[in-house]
């Protein structure tokens, strides 16, 4: 959703003032000085522009200055005394031949792999439900408040709650696979071992699919009741209108939607660290989990400042392209 | 259906009763396994798993306090989440009002910027900032390390970007005619702002609280970094039930339920705020 901004300006239609009324406004309002009105905006932005400065901003900056720098443990207290390593970091962590290389090359596509199955899982099931939910029926509102609580709990309990499920001797999957339904020799391990990541994508599905759900029902109330009467009286069921007339007009939502949750996914840091510790099993070795130990196991911030600047490269090529391709579709829509 | 005067086709129904319930299984078997489990006696929760406790007990409940200081991490986490969200709501009114209302240089610049933070990972930025935080400390002696004033900062900032951005939706959505005519009668910008923008606002306003309240009460990575023993929040402090060397899952699901308790009540007594501020701010 954060890119409505991005690709179409945010001129509202409060950029002009109506011209009869904002006659008696200028009048009114050159008495009060012109630097003081031209300043509004401006004061009115500064606590927000400071903070985004200071959190935000400069500590990218100086991320970006870290990777560039040998920041080993000897010059952590003083970080501005360590000597500059030119692309070395970035050499390293490029260098797929070598071990370092190698596993962030590995945590990558294990990253990419997750993304696309979370994010699918999560919109197919948010906007199913969605659409089913449109129209009132009994009940409908207890649904969605069931519906909403994964989202509305906060993820680190939600996820122990996960953790303590995928147990292998006491916990309920194992329990519902194994010992009802015998569809296992064995007790599995869910949490180490290859099945980590079935593991990691159930949860993060669990998890993020009540957003789209409420990120597209909010949408659909945006569709005018009278596109639906007209299309029933030309004859129109109820799956036709589904397919005619509700899909194509979650498109723009659906483009941003998409593109948010695969920010959220792609970034995740939670979800992993809570349901597996400090350190993931290698199936289930996510970007920001790896390079997050890349850098306090080996106490190595220029390495991991490195990683975390090609990631952020990476996400701002995915992203402008994803933009430049969903606005070209629209205008080819439209035209 | 679709407010069409015939009823929708049984192929319809069935979908829906049969889609329905399966995903009401999936998302409330986490809470039922939270909330009984939470009930059990101990020896329910070592072997192998119950749907049905054997029998009930609070004790789990009265034990969670001593396991770990519980107390202390609820009140911090209600102190920093409750801070953030009061600073950041109030700053995102402002920075929104000016965008939505006013021309000026620099906005398009402004919005673009603030809302690209969000693509950054976390894990760019903590490093940086907790080294930002350090040295602050030492040369000022401004103590946000470890402190809770400087979580605060932290996460008034994280929800800040999306706030402003719905919320300059939601503002644009209000007729311009009400704050002007305000302004016509001899009100102040400001005063038009909270006499008359920020009622009409309310249901964006209060959509933004909440998503501010959640990202502050449930952040972990900076968390993490970011607190010492006295400062922990829940995030952090809820995973000290696990590193005892036995876990006890029915004290860890009772902890669990009261932290999530208040957060899940609020948000659904809220949620049609959320929905009408993201239906008039977000997906316009």
């Amino acid at each position: 959703m954060t890119a409505t901004a991005l690709d179409t300006p945010p001129a509202g239609p409060g950029d002009k003032p109506p011209a009869g009324r904002g006659a008696a406004r200028k009048r009114r309002r050159t008495g009060r000085g012109r630097v003081r009105r031209g300043a509004l905006p401006y004061l009115l932005l500064l606590p927000a522009l400071l903070l985004e400065l200071l959190i935000h901003l400069v500590p990218m900056a100086v991320g970006v200055v870290m990777s560039f720098k040998e920041l080993t443990q000897r010059y952590i207290r003083d970080w501005g005394e360590a000597p500059w390593a030119g692309l070395d970091n970035f050499r390293i962590a490029v260098d797929f031949d070598a071990p370092v290389g190698e596993a962030l090359l590995r945590s990558f596509f294990i990253t990419c792999a997750f993304t696309v199955l979370a994010v699918g899982f999560s919109w197919l099931l948010g906007v199913t439900a969605a659409i089913l939910m449109q129209d009132a029926f009994r009940g409908r509102g207890l649904l969605r408040a069931i519906f909403l609580t994964p989202y509305a709990l906060p993820v680190y309990t939600a996820v122990i709650t996960w953790s303590f499920m995928l147990q292998r001797d006491n916990g309920l999957v194992n329990h519902v696979i194994h010992d009802q339904l015998g569809l296992t020799s064995q007790p599995t391990f869910w949490l180490i071992g290859d099945n980590a990541f079935v593991s990691l994508v159930l949860v993060s599905v669990w998890r993020t699919w009540p957003f789209a759900f409420l990120v597209l029902t909010a949408a659909l109330q945006n569709i005018p009741r009278e596109v639906y009467e007209a299309s029933a009286i030309d004859g129109a069921g109820i799956w036709q209108q589904i397919r005619r007339i509700t899909l194509p007009s979650l498109r723009p939502v659906n483009q941003v939607l998409v593109l948010v949750l695969f920010l959220w996914t792609f970034n995740d840091f939670n979800v992993p660290y809570i349901l597996f510790g400090k350190s993931a099993p290698e199936s289930a070795d996510i970007i920001s989990i790896h390079i997050y130990q890349s850098s306090f196991v080996t106490w190595n911030f220029g390495a991991g400042s490195a990683m975390s600047v090609l990631l952020l490269l990476f996400l701002l090529v995915v992203t402008a392209g994803y933009l430049l391709l969903t606005s070209r579709g629209r205008k080819a829509a439209s035209a | 259906m679709h407010s069409s005067p015939t009823a929708p086709p049984r192929s319809f129904v069935w979908t829906r009763r049969i889609v329905l319930t399966l995903l009401t299984v999936f998302a409330v078997t986490p809470v039922y396994v939270m909330l009984s489990s939470s009930l059990k006696p101990l020896e329910d929760v070592t072997g192998s798993f119950q749907w049905i406790p054997s029998g009930l007990t609070i004790r789990p409940y009265l034990d969670i306090w001593d396991t770990v200081p519980l107390a202390r991490y609820f009140v911090n986490s209600l102190i920093v989440a409750g801070a953030a969200t009061a600073c950041s709501v109030v700053i995102a009114v402002f920075a929104a009002y000016a965008v939505s209302r006013y021309r000026f240089r620099g906005k398009r610049l402004f919005t673009v910027t603030v809302l690209s933070t969000q693509m950054f990972p976390g894990i760019l930025f903590l490093l940086p900032l907790f080294l930002i935080f350090v040295n602050i400390g030492n040369t000022t002696g401004i103590a946000l390390y470890g402190s809770r004033g400087g979580l605060i900062l932290t996460y008034m900032t994280f929800t800040l970007p999306f706030s402003i951005w719905m919320l300059v939706g939601y503002l644009d959505s209000i007729p311009r005619d009400l704050d002007e005519a305000a302004l016509v009668d001899g009100c102040g910008p400001l005063k038009a702002l909270f006499r008359v923008v920020v009622p009409a606002a309310v249901p964006g306003i209060v959509a933004v609280a909440i998503y501010s309240f959640m990202t502050a009460w449930g952040e972990v990575l900076f968390a993490s970094v970011m607190t010492n023993d006295v400062t922990r929040t829940l995030s952090v402090g809820l995973q000290g039930y696990a590193t005892q060397t036995e876990v006890y899952w029915n004290q860890v699901m009772a902890a669990s339920l009261v932290v999530s308790l208040p957060i899940v009540a609020g948000f659904l007594l809220l949620q049609r705020y959320l929905v009408a501020g993201l239906t008039a701010g977000a997906v316009k």
